[in-house]
């Protein structure tokens, strides 16, 4: 992969728009493929495909379940360990101790050492355990396999789509570097404030911290964001806000589980796009858009597998880098 | 908050693709405006000491335990009477910070002192007090000694805050490992004196004469520096409200400031 494709990839995640890759970018196989989808016979082939597609729609929801099931299984273990006193995972998604382990948000850690300004040990541990977890993951996998806002906010954004089916709602699309300036003056404001100011509006532990101790006022807040985004924008805190997303996603960059993408499959119908939460990163997907022949697609990728279940070809599947050329 | 601009067709530079890049533009810097400024909300409690916390033993010093603590609620998981409770939104920054009301439940050790301490993942409850008489969330101080029945010569009978409290608190003599509600454990008492009674640090708080008479009946609760002010003289003052209460080091400072 040439390093310059490999660059824009990382520079989406932090805001920059999606684009088609140059011709030195481009690999030869992609190339080849490129051209040979656009033969007249591949392009009758593509068309039947995608009319078959629309005759005889596929509804896969595999990904989707397991992973409600694992962002449910993982606050549940917080909740029965404090209610029943069973000790698995003690605390909350800011940190806890997992069988005696600590575990804590990088987010959230570097918020306290910047505003406590001193590193503490303990703290420093249980950073680098979550790292160690999710950078295998690929980082924002925590998003979308733990995180109990981002059920709520799925939860909410399919309230949205059923919304803007009968044109009553209209999704108001965000510049994504928000969430990059959100991130440097939250991360700012815990230097100069001594405080840890994003903490007070961080739906993640607010949420948590409700399941977990009971609810709390600080849950209008969160009611408030989640019909912001039921009638105005599409899945807007996760999108373009969250700076736990975009540390996540940094961190996973180079993850081991990885989303791949086969070029020789896709019929480039669209389907994963319209699905995915965060677009950009399938915008390979786009006729004529692939950089090579198979590619994994961009970090920003939360792995939540929605576009692995739409596509009807099978162009997008999981995938443990490197070792599936082993196998 | 572009309303203005498709009313204006004939600058044509600006194509409807521009005008959606500079929509979405005005829209994000507005949003991130709000997310700042929503955040920037916390700061008010704060700033203006709208409450004045005990915070759990160990903790360090009220503006730095604000921002050393993860928020994370460990220690409250810890604590075997559930002393422990966290800050809701209306305490701005003190959202999900732990601290006790020591009127509803007080911290008496029945854990053997500072669980809470070996739980925090920060510094923010420090682990440099190891025993419960290193612990210094405040200190006792009589408030309402109107109200106090020992400096009346009053006794007590009954149970301590009425029979819905649903406080705990270890009675060594009855199960030296599992506190019990205080409803269940009613007292019949000549002379007040569950400041004193109940206090589970030695030398902390005495009952003292009110005068030099032998046959003196009434009494006043003293406060010695053992105090550690962990509030249990507080949650066990029969009285409504509680003749006797914890300051925190805040409290302290405002009472030197108006003397």
């Amino acid at each position: 992969m040439s390093f310059k494709w490999y660059l824009h990839k990382q520079a989406m995640m932090f805001g920059a728009a999606p684009r088609r890759p140059s011709n030195e970018e481009e690999t030869d196989a992609a190339r080849e493929l490129k051209k040979h989808q656009k033969t007249p016979e591949e392009t009758q082939i593509r068309k039947e495909k995608i009319a078959h597609e629309l005759e005889y729609p596929v509804v896969n929801r595999k990904w989707k379940y397991a992973r409600w099931l694992s962002i449910m299984i993982i606050n549940a273990m917080f909740i029965v360990s404090f209610s029943w006193d069973v000790q698995l995972v003690e605390g909350a998604m800011t940190a806890s101790r997992f069988l005696g382990f600590h575990m804590a948000d990088p987010t959230a850690a570097l918020q306290v050492t910047l505003a406590y300004k001193d590193l503490m040990l303990n703290l420093l541990i249980g950073t680098v355990t979550v790292i160690i977890v999710w950078w295998f993951f690929g980082g924002r996998a925590f998003c979308s396999w733990a995180c109990p806002y981002h059920l709520l906010a799925e939860w909410a954004e399919s309230i949205h789509l059923a919304l803007a089916k009968r044109g009553w709602v209209k999704d108001h699309p965000f510049h994504r570097g928000m969430r990059v300036v959100l991130w440097v003056l939250f991360m700012a404001l815990a230097y100069l404030t001594s405080y840890t100011v994003f903490e007070y509006i961080n739906p993640v532990g607010i949420v948590s911290r409700a399941l977990i101790y009971g609810p709390t006022l600080a849950l209008m807040w969160v009611a408030f964001l989640l019909s912001f985004e039921i009638f105005f924008s599409r899945r807007f805190w996760c999108r373009y806000a969250c700076p736990m997303g975009l540390t996540y996603g940094v961190l996973g960059t180079a993850a081991p589980v990885q989303i791949k993408y086969e070029l020789d499959k896709c019929v480039h119908e669209g389907e994963c796009r319209t699905v995915c939460l965060v677009p950009h990163v399938l915008d390979i997907t786009k006729m004529g858009y692939a950089q090579d022949a198979e590619e994994y697609i961009a970090p920003d990728c939360t792995r939540c597998g929605l576009c692995v279940d739409a596509c009807p070809q099978g162009a997008l599947s999981f995938s443990l880098r490197g070792l599936d050329k082993m196998i | 908050m572009s309303e203005q601009a498709p009313d204006k067709p004939k600058k044509k530079r600006l194509t409807r693709r521009e005008l959606e890049r500079r929509r979405i533009l005005v829209r994000s810097i507005a949003a991130g405006a709000v997310a700042v400024g929503a955040s920037l909300v916390g700061w008010y409690p704060v700033g203006a000491r709208v409450f004045d916390r005990l915070r759990p033993p160990g903790a360090i010093p009220e503006d730095e335990f604000l921002a050393a603590c993860i928020k994370c609620g460990q220690c409250v998981q810890v604590c075997p009477v559930e002393a422990i409770v966290l800050g809701d939104g209306d305490e701005g920054y003190g959202l999900g910070v732990p601290y006790i009301d020591a009127r509803k439940q007080a911290c008496d050790f029945s854990c053997d002192a500072t669980q809470c301490v070996l739980a925090c993942p920060t510094g923010a409850l420090s682990h440099d007090i190891s025993k419960k008489e290193e612990v210094d969330i405040g200190f006792a101080r009589l408030s309402r000694p109107d109200s106090c029945l020992a400096m009346k010569g009053l006794g007590f009978t009954g149970q301590v805050q009425g029979p819905d409290f649903e406080g705990l608190l270890r009675y060594e003599e009855i199960d030296r490992w599992t506190p019990i509600p205080v409803r269940d454990h009613p007292y019949d008492l000549e002379l007040c004196d569950l400041c004193v009674r109940e206090c589970p640090i030695e030398n902390a708080i005495s009952l003292e004469p009110m005068s030099d008479d032998p046959d003196e009946t009434r009494f006043m609760p003293v406060v010695h520096d053992a105090c550690v002010g962990c509030g249990t003289c507080e949650m066990m003052c029969p009285t409504a409200p509680a003749s006797i209460v914890i300051d925190t080091e805040l409290a302290l400072k405002r009472q030197e400031g108006e003397a």
